[in-house]
């Protein structure tokens, strides 16, 4: 398969996807977790259905944007989410109400998160500054294995990759929390291991096939490479999706961005990253022989 | 050769064996004991069930000041904490004015956050507002039943000071009530019948017995110096927990059998041995984090998970240089040998990239994630041990033994 020959249409897979996620960001705007915003999530087991209005009337005393969700199997557990970061007392009138009204025990109080604000911005901008300073330390030790062509390839394909899982998480208003920023860290170091495996033999093939071109250097050594990709990408996404199918809600929110990430992460190494060192290497080889010319 | 080769092999896999049934069900012999994985690890609070909580001290202090204050709150945590007799809490200051506490296990979460949280500054004040007592007067108390009163009372020990104004009072005050107050609530406001000079006092109330202790044990523990404001907590009933570890648990059982099959359809003896390998891998790993005493969470166990994967990557990528090698016309020992040695360079490559970011993730990183990040990382070193030379070590036994000579066993 010419794999580097046809790039604009791989190119514009990835752009389709970006360009959606990026179109519902501006339209819906983004599901940021309370863990970046602060705010308040309580779960409390009803043992019952309930209606929203009936919930609503309780929490709008605290907040009256809550989101209201029943989840669980039988739809029985009701999720409150509110924007105000509610403290012990608040929340344990929650309870109280919910008490009186269905009958419930503490017990039935299965989980809590609360967020201050400050505390909210400070998780945020730490996750950020750990993405950058994850990016650049690869960037440095493939500059320092390989050369820098490669690097700034395989940054660009990891840029690729944190594009579409956040499209992903933006088109499926997954929330955008801690766990996101684990799963995100996960899939920059899955993705550049992808990547690496190809660079890898691309370096070893240039000693051997010193006649090739860039192009037929770089397909050669994807054609040679892309078993592995797929069969460890499977291997991996087995054990994900049994997580992400046997599992809770919270490893669910987990798993989803691991699994988009994994298929992201192997694509990109493939259909990005080798595609783009050619370019990177052709432009350059353009530049090298206009100096010599001169 | 032939016989040694095989020999040492069922000797590596009867030991593999024999750890899993120990790590599953735990092992005794002799005196020593080993005990399954799932009591010797410990785990977090999002398996196990509890309450995090990280307050904030409300106050313009600074410096030498604002560390004292912090330091006699987390006093006064300690000892509310050791009242509700908690196995393992961590109760530390983190950065200027905050002071994090984590009590897993616990089990009426709310009544702990309750517990903890509360300033409990008690007074005794008089009907024209005259504070005559407060918590730091009380040098014990404890729940108790008296005459006439069906409920239990918490029972005040007073030191002189207390006793003195106490009984200062109760003889001024005769035939009128002196309220009880514990953060600004009247808990009761009994009528003074007679002077009390002998350095006790009763608080009455509609209380049952637990509250009557968790009463006494707030005052034995004094009251918080300063307002705490929570700016982070996380409650999690056990309940909750537990059913997301054996979740996890099942997951991985049924994730592992279905690489374990892959292996074998695709590699055939190459993929028995890694399959091998990673049995050994997932009892390192878990070895490893439960020596260095590392906490379990629900991202770890994904962590875990996910490193299996990662794990079996690396045999395939030595696998593909077998079958590649073997295709070329090379004989099973001389491929095996040039395929670990390429291959092995790959490996590290793309392990330390990952590597880097996990320490990045442990660094910056807190709570979960940091459990997240370090079964990554153990992971990451044990799979190159297990993958890269135990496979190898195993495989050359195999083909020691003469016995795998066809192609055919390597899935070419």
């Amino acid at each position: 398969m010419d794999i580097i020959h046809q790039k604009k249409i791989w190119f514009s897979i990835s752009a389709a996807i970006i360009l959606v996620g990026l179109v519902m960001a501006l339209l819906t705007g983004v599901n940021a977790g309370i863990d970046f915003t602060g705010g308040t999530l309580m779960e409390f087991e009803l043992h019952q259905s309930a209606s929203t209005d009936e919930i609503r009337s309780i929490t709008d005393a605290f907040d009256t944007s809550a989101s209201i969700n029943f989840i669980g199997s039988d739809q029985t557990t009701l999720q409150i989410r509110t924007i105000e970061d509610l403290d012990h007392s608040e929340r344990m009138e929650v309870f109280r109400e919910l008490e009186t009204r269905y009958e419930i025990t503490e017990d039935d109080f299965l989980r809590a998160e609360q967020f201050g604000p400050a505390i909210g911005r400070e998780i945020r901008d730490r996750a950020f500054l750990s993405m950058l300073i994850a990016a650049v330390g690869m960037l440095i030790y493939i500059t320092f294995r390989f050369e820098f062509s490669f690097g700034i390839a395989a940054i660009i394909a990891l840029f690729h990759d944190i594009l579409v899982v956040l499209a992903v998480y933006v088109i499926f208003r997954i929330p955008l929390n801690s766990p996101f920023v684990a799963a995100m860290l996960t899939v920059l170091g899955y993705s550049i291991n992808d990547t690496i495996v190809v660079f890898d033999r691309i370096r070893e093939n240039r000693k051997t096939m010193k006649k090739f071109d860039f192009e037929q250097l770089a397909t050669n050594s994807i054609n040679q490479t892309i078993k592995r990709s797929v069969y460890t990408s499977l291997t991996t996404l087995v054990m994900i999706l049994a997580l992400y199918i046997m599992g809770v809600p919270q490893i669910r929110e987990f798993a989803l961005p691991l699994i988009a990430g994994i298929v992201s992460g192997t694509y990109s190494s493939i259909f990005i990253a080798s595609p783009v060192w050619v370019m990177i290497k052709e432009r350059t080889k353009d530049r090298n022989k206009m100096f010599a010319k001169a | 050769m032939k016989a040694k080769g095989l020999i040492a092999f069922v000797i590596i896999v009867a030991l593999a064996i024999t750890g899993v049934l120990a790590a599953v069900n735990g092992l005794q012999i002799g005196g020593a004991e080993i005990t399954p994985v799932r009591d010797s690890i410990k785990q977090g609070l999002d398996l196990k069930g509890g309450v995090f909580v990280v307050f904030e001290a409300d106050t313009t202090a600074t410096g030498q000041e604002l560390d004292q204050l912090i330091n006699q709150t987390i006093q006064v945590f300690r000892r509310r904490v050791d009242a509700m007799g908690l196995t393992e809490p961590t109760i530390v200051q983190e950065g200027d004015r905050r002071i994090r506490v984590e009590l897993p296990g616990v089990e009426q979460v709310q009544d702990a956050l309750d517990m903890i949280g509360k300033t409990a500054q008690l007074q005794f004040v008089t009907p024209d507002g005259e504070v005559v007592l407060t918590g730091s007067n009380v040098t014990d108390a404890a729940p108790t039943y008296v005459d006439r009163e069906p409920n239990p009372v918490v029972r005040l020990e007073l030191d002189s000071e207390g006793t003195r104004s106490f009984s200062d009072a109760t003889g001024r005050y005769l035939g009128e009530p002196i309220y009880i107050i514990l953060d600004d609530e009247v808990i009761s406001a009994p009528i003074v019948q007679d002077q009390i000079s002998l350095g006790t006092a009763t608080i009455s109330g509609n209380f049952s017995i637990e509250e009557a202790s968790n009463l006494a044990a707030l005052i034995r523990a004094g009251s918080l110096p300063v307002t705490l404001n929570e700016v982070q907590t996380s409650t999690i009933t056990a309940s909750l927990g537990v059913n997301a570890l054996n979740r996890s648990i099942q997951a991985a059982k049924i994730g592992i059998a279905l690489v374990f099959l892959f292996m074998l359809l695709i590699y055939r003896l190459p993929g028995l041995v890694a399959n091998i390998a990673l049995t050994i891998y997932v009892l390192l790993v878990l070895a490893i984090f439960i020596s260095l005493n590392a906490t379990l969470t629900l991202p770890g166990i994904a962590a875990l998970i996910l490193s299996i994967g990662m794990a079996v990557d690396a045999n395939v990528i030595i696998f593909e240089r077998l079958k590649e090698e073997m295709s070329n016309g090379k004989t099973v020992r001389a491929a095996v040998d040039s395929g670990f040695k390429r291959a092995f360079r790959t490996i590290m490559d793309a392990n330390i990239t990952t590597l880097i970011a996990g320490l990045v993730l442990y660094q910056f990183g807190t709570g979960p994630i940091r459990g997240f990040a370090v079964m990554l990382i153990i992971g990451l070193v044990v799979s190159l041990l297990t993958a890269v030379f135990i496979t190898r070590v195993l495989l050359k036994l195999l083909i020691s033994t003469n016995l795998f000579k066809n192609p055919r066993y390597f899935g070419v």
